[in-house]
C-alpha cells in the first residue's frame, strides 16, 4: 500500500504548531516530512487546492460494541465510520460484553483492531464488570493498550471508588473519564422540562449531572489526579467546570455535537433516535455548551457514537435503549460553529483533533515533521445529504437522518494509508 | 353530522391535535349519541360489519367497559386483548403485535399503554384507525372529552369558567387532557398539589400554578380531583394518604370556598376518604356518576366520526 504522498494547495490547519496557511504538504512512507526534505521521485500527488489539511480527528467517547453486541456495530465497522467521518482514532469504551475489564479483553480489542480503518485506543473499565465495587487491573490494561479508564454508561455511585480509581489510575498516567450522573435523579428518559411534561415522559434533571460533575471536580481538587468529564450536556456542569478549571482543577471535558446542535423539543414525536444519556437539554444548555466549546471550558467535541439496531430502537419511547451513531455526522455538526462564527477554524481543529490526543496522551493531533501521517483532508463547503443508504455505521440511530449536511472529510489518512476517500483518483 | 362541519382526524391521539372547533363537533355529535343508551333497545346499526379492538396493555375496568358498551351499542364486533392474554408476555415487541393485528383488518384499535406515546407508534403499523384510550402520563382524550362534556351539561358557555384541578398532575394524563381541552374552550385552569407531583413548566401548557389549595378552589366552576398514590417505583412522593388528605383533600369546608354551584368531578377511581370524603363524593355537587355517563356517548361520537373519516 503506498504511503507516500504529495500533497499540494490545501489549507494547512496545525494549531499544535500555530500554521495555517495554504502550503504543500508532504508524506514519506507513512510520516510527516520536514520543510527541508526533497520530494522523492514518483511520490502521488493529492490536489488539496479548496481543502483544509489537518492532523486526523480523534474521537475521544465511541461504543464499537466488539466483543458482545456484533450485530450493532464492531471494530471493523466502527472504524470505517470512523474514517468516512474524517476520525484516524477512535477510544473505545469499555461496556462491552464482557465488560473491558481485564488486559485479556484489552488484548482481543487491540488484536481485533490490527486490521481496522482507524487507530483504536481501549477504555478499560474503573471497577469489574462496571459494577462499581472492586477496581479493575488498571496496570495491565495499561500495559495491554488502554489510554484511560472509565465506568461509561454506569456511573460510579461509590464516592470513595471514585477517589481511589483516581488516585490508583494516577500511577499509571491514566486519565478517568467520567459518566456524571447522580443515578437516584436519573430514572427519567429524557431532560425535565415543559417538553417532557407536555408529552408525558419522565424527566432527568440536569441537577443529576450537576451533582456527580461537582463531585468528580471536588475529587480531583482532592486527590490532584485528573479527571475528563464526559458528554456535558448542561449549563450547571459548564459553569461547575469552569470555575474549576479558574482555579487550577485538573479537569477536562467534552461534548457531543447532538449537545451543541438538538434540544430536548426535537423529542416531540417520540422518536427513538432522540432518545440518549444524558438527554437533549433546553435552548439554554444548548447555548451555554456552545458558548464553554469556543472559551475553553470544553476541551473536546467527542461523538459518544453509540450504534443500536432496531430492536433496541424500534419500541416504545420508555423502552428503547440510549444512544445514537455520531461518527459520520460530528464534523458537519461542529463547522456549523464556524459557520455560525461560534468558534473559528483553529479551535475546530482544537476541538476534534488537537485536545483529545492530548487529553488521552496519544502522539497524535499534529502534523509535526516525524509525526505518523494521521491526515484529515476537509471540503468545507460539500453538502450531502446524510441518507439510510450511505450510512457507514451498521446501525442507522440517528436523529440527523436525511438532513442536508454541509462541510465533510474528502480523505481520511492514517500512517499515510488512504482510509476514506471521496477525491477523484 | 350534529353540525356542518367535516371530522379531519383519522386518528384519536389526544386533546392537543383537536382544535376548538373539532371539539364542538365531537360533543354536540356525543350529545346527539346520549339518548340512545336511554332507549329499552340500545342498539343502532350504525358501525354494524365494523371490527373494533380493544388493545389493552395497562388494567382497565372502566375506560375499557366504556368503549365496548359504546361499540356495541354501534352494532360493532369488539374484541379485547389484554396483557394477560396477549403475547407480549412472550416478549412480542408493540410493532409486531400491531403489524399482527393490522393483518386481521380492524378497523378501529382502541389502545391503552404505559408508555406515553404508544399510541403514536401504533400508528405507524397499523391501517386501522387509532383511539388513546391513556398513554403513560400524556393524554387520555376521550377522558378530557367526556369532562368537557359533563361541565357543558351544567353550564351555559365553558367560556370563562374557573375549573380547578388538584391532586396529581404529574402522573396524570387526565390532568394534561383536561388542561389542553379546557384551555381551548376558552376556560382557566387552575392547578394545586404538593409539589412532589406538580411537573416543571406544568403552566406552559396554559394552566395556571396556585400557591394555596384555597387559591386554586376559590370561586371555583368545577373542582376536579385526580386519583393519589403514595409512591411510584420507589420515588417517595408523599408521607401518607392521611397527611394527603388532611392538607390537600376537597373537604365540604375546601368546598364551600367555590361558588355555591361548583360541581365536584373525579376521573375515577376515587380513593374515598383520600382525595375526596365521602359526602362529597356522594354530595349533591358531584358529578362523578355524569362522566361515567357521558364517556359512553363520547366514545360512541369518536367511533363514529373517526369511520366517517377513513
Amino acid at each position: 500500500m503506498n504511503v507516500s504522498w504529495h500533497i499540494r494547495g490545501g489549507r494547512i490547519i496545525d494549531p499544535a504548531n500555530g500554521i495555517d496557511r495554504v502550503a504543500d504538504l508532504l508524506v514519506v512512507d507513512g510520516r510527516i516530512a520536514g520543510p527541508a526534505q526533497a520530494v522523492p521521485p514518483g511520490v502521488v500527488e493529492i490536489d488539496a487546492r479548496g481543502l483544509w489539511v489537518v492532523p486526523g480527528l480523534t474521537d475521544m467517547h465511541v461504543h464499537l460494541r466488539e466483543p458482545g453486541e456484533e450485530y450493532k456495530e464492531d471494530i471493523l465497522s466502527g472504524t470505517r465510520a470512523a474514517a468516512a467521518g474524517g476520525f484516524t482514532g477512535v477510544a473505545c469504551m469499555p461496556n462491552t460484553r464482557p465488560v473491558n475489564d481485564s488486559a485479556t479483553v484489552t488484548a482481543m480489542i487491540v488484536a481485533r483492531a490490527a486490521a481496522a480503518s482507524a487507530r483504536v485506543y481501549p477504555v478499560g473499565a474503573i471497577s469489574l464488570g462496571s459494577e462499581g465495587t472492586h477496581l479493575a487491573e488498571f496496570g495491565e490494561m495499561r500495559d495491554a493498550g488502554i489510554v484511560a479508564v472509565s465506568d461509561d454508561g454506569r456511573p460510579v455511585r461509590d464516592s470513595q471508588l471514585m477517589r481511589r480509581a483516581l488516585e490508583y489510575a494516577s500511577d499509571f498516567g491514566l486519565p478517568i473519564i467520567s459518566h456524571s450522573e447522580e443515578a437516584a435523579l436519573s430514572t427519567g428518559v429524557m431532560h425535565e422540562g415543559p417538553v417532557a411534561t407536555r408529552l408525558g415522559l419522565k424527566g432527568i434533571p440536569a441537577a443529576a449531572e450537576a451533582i456527580m460533575v461537582y463531585r468528580e471536580i471536588a475529587l480531583a481538587e482532592l486527590t490532584g489526579a485528573r479527571v475528563h468529564i464526559a458528554h456535558v450536556s448542561t449549563a450547571m456542569a459548564v459553569d461547575l467546570i469552569r470555575t474549576a478549571k479558574s482555579r487550577g482543577v485538573p479537569v477536562t471535558a467534552e461534548s457531543a455535537p447532538h449537545y451543541f446542535t438538538l434540544i430536548d423539543e426535537a423529542v416531540s414525536g417520540y422518536d427513538t433516535a432522540t432518545k440518549m444519556n444524558p438527554p437533549l437539554r433546553s435552548a439554554a444548555d444548548r447555548e451555554a455548551i456552545r458558548q464553554a466549546l469556543a472559551d475553553g471550558t470544553l476541551d473536546a467535541v467527542a461523538t459518544d457514537h453509540a450504534p443500536h439496531s432496531i430492536l433496541e430502537k424500534e419500541v416504545e419511547f420508555d423502552l428503547a435503549a440510549n444512544g445514537i451513531i455520531g461518527l459520520e455526522t460530528a464534523l458537519p455538526l461542529t463547522l456549523a460553529l464556524v459557520r455560525d462564527h461560534v468558534i473559528d477554524e483553529r479551535r475546530l481543529v482544537e476541538l476534534l483533533a488537537v485536545n483529545p490526543a492530548a487529553i488521552l496522551g496519544l502522539a497524535a493531533g499534529t502534523l509535526s515533521p516525524g509525526a505518523a501521517a494521521d491526515i484529515t483532508l476537509i471540503d468545507p463547503e460539500r453538502r450531502f445529504v446524510y441518507t439510510a443508504d450511505q450510512i457507514v455505521s451498521k446501525s442507522r440511530n440517528t436523529p440527523f437522518l436525511d438532513w442536508t449536511l454541509q462541510g465533510r472529510a474528502v480523505l481520511t489518512m492514517v500512517g499515510g494509508a488512504i482510509r476514506h476517500t471521496l477525491l477523484a483518483a | 353530522m350534529a353540525t356542518g362541519t367535516t371530522f379531519a382526524h383519522r386518528h384519536i391521539l389526544g386533546m392537543e391535535q383537536l382544535s376548538r372547533e373539532d371539539i364542538v363537533h365531537i360533543l354536540a355529535t356525543a350529545d346527539s349519541f346520549k339518548e340512545i343508551s336511554t332507549r329499552s333497545i340500545k342498539k343502532v346499526p350504525t358501525l354494524r360489519g365494523h371490527t373494533i379492538i380493544n388493545l389493552f396493555f395497562e388494567p382497565s375496568t372502566r375506560t375499557r367497559l366504556s368503549f365496548e358498551v359504546a361499540a356495541k351499542r354501534m352494532s360493532a364486533d369488539t374484541f379485547n386483548i389484554s396483557p394477560s392474554t396477549s403475547s407480549t408476555t412472550k416478549g412480542e415487541t408493540l410493532a409486531d403485535t400491531a403489524r399482527n393485528i393490522s393483518a386481521m383488518h380492524p378497523d378501529i384499535i382502541i389502545i391503552r399503554h404505559s408508555c406515553s406515546g404508544a399510541p403514536l407508534f401504533l400508528t405507524r403499523y397499523v391501517q386501522a384507525a387509532v383511539i388513546n384510550a391513556g398513554d403513560g402520563a400524556h393524554e387520555h382524550p376521550s377522558q378530557g372529552l367526556l369532562d368537557l362534556m359533563t361541565v357543558k351539561e351544567h353550564r351555559a358557555t365553558l367560556s370563562g369558567l374557573k375549573i380547578a384541578i388538584v391532586g396529581d398532575i404529574a402522573h396524570s394524563r387526565v390532568a394534561r387532557s383536561d388542561i389542553i381541552g379546557f384551555t381551548r374552550m376558552g376556560s382557566e385552569v387552575y392547578i394545586y398539589g404538593p409539589a412532589t407531583l406538580i411537573p416543571k413548566g406544568i403552566d406552559q401548557l396554559g394552566a395556571r400554578l396556585c400557591a394555596s389549595l384555597e387559591e386554586a378552589v376559590r370561586d371555583a366552576d368545577v373542582v376536579m380531583t385526580l386519583r393519589i398514590q403514595r409512591e411510584r417505583q420507589n420515588d417517595p412522593l408523599l408521607p401518607s394518604l392521611r397527611e394527603y388528605s388532611r392538607q390537600f383533600g376537597i373537604s365540604r369546608h375546601i368546598l364551600s370556598l367555590a361558588r355555591p354551584d361548583a360541581l365536584v368531578m373525579h376521573p375515577g377511581p376515587v380513593n374515598r376518604g383520600v382525595e375526596l370524603p365521602p359526602e362529597v363524593v356522594d354530595g349533591p355537587q358531584s358529578v362523578i356518576l355524569d362522566q361515567v355517563t357521558n364517556g359512553v356517548a363520547v366514545r360512541m361520537a369518536l367511533l363514529y366520526l373517526v369511520m366517517g373519516n377513513s
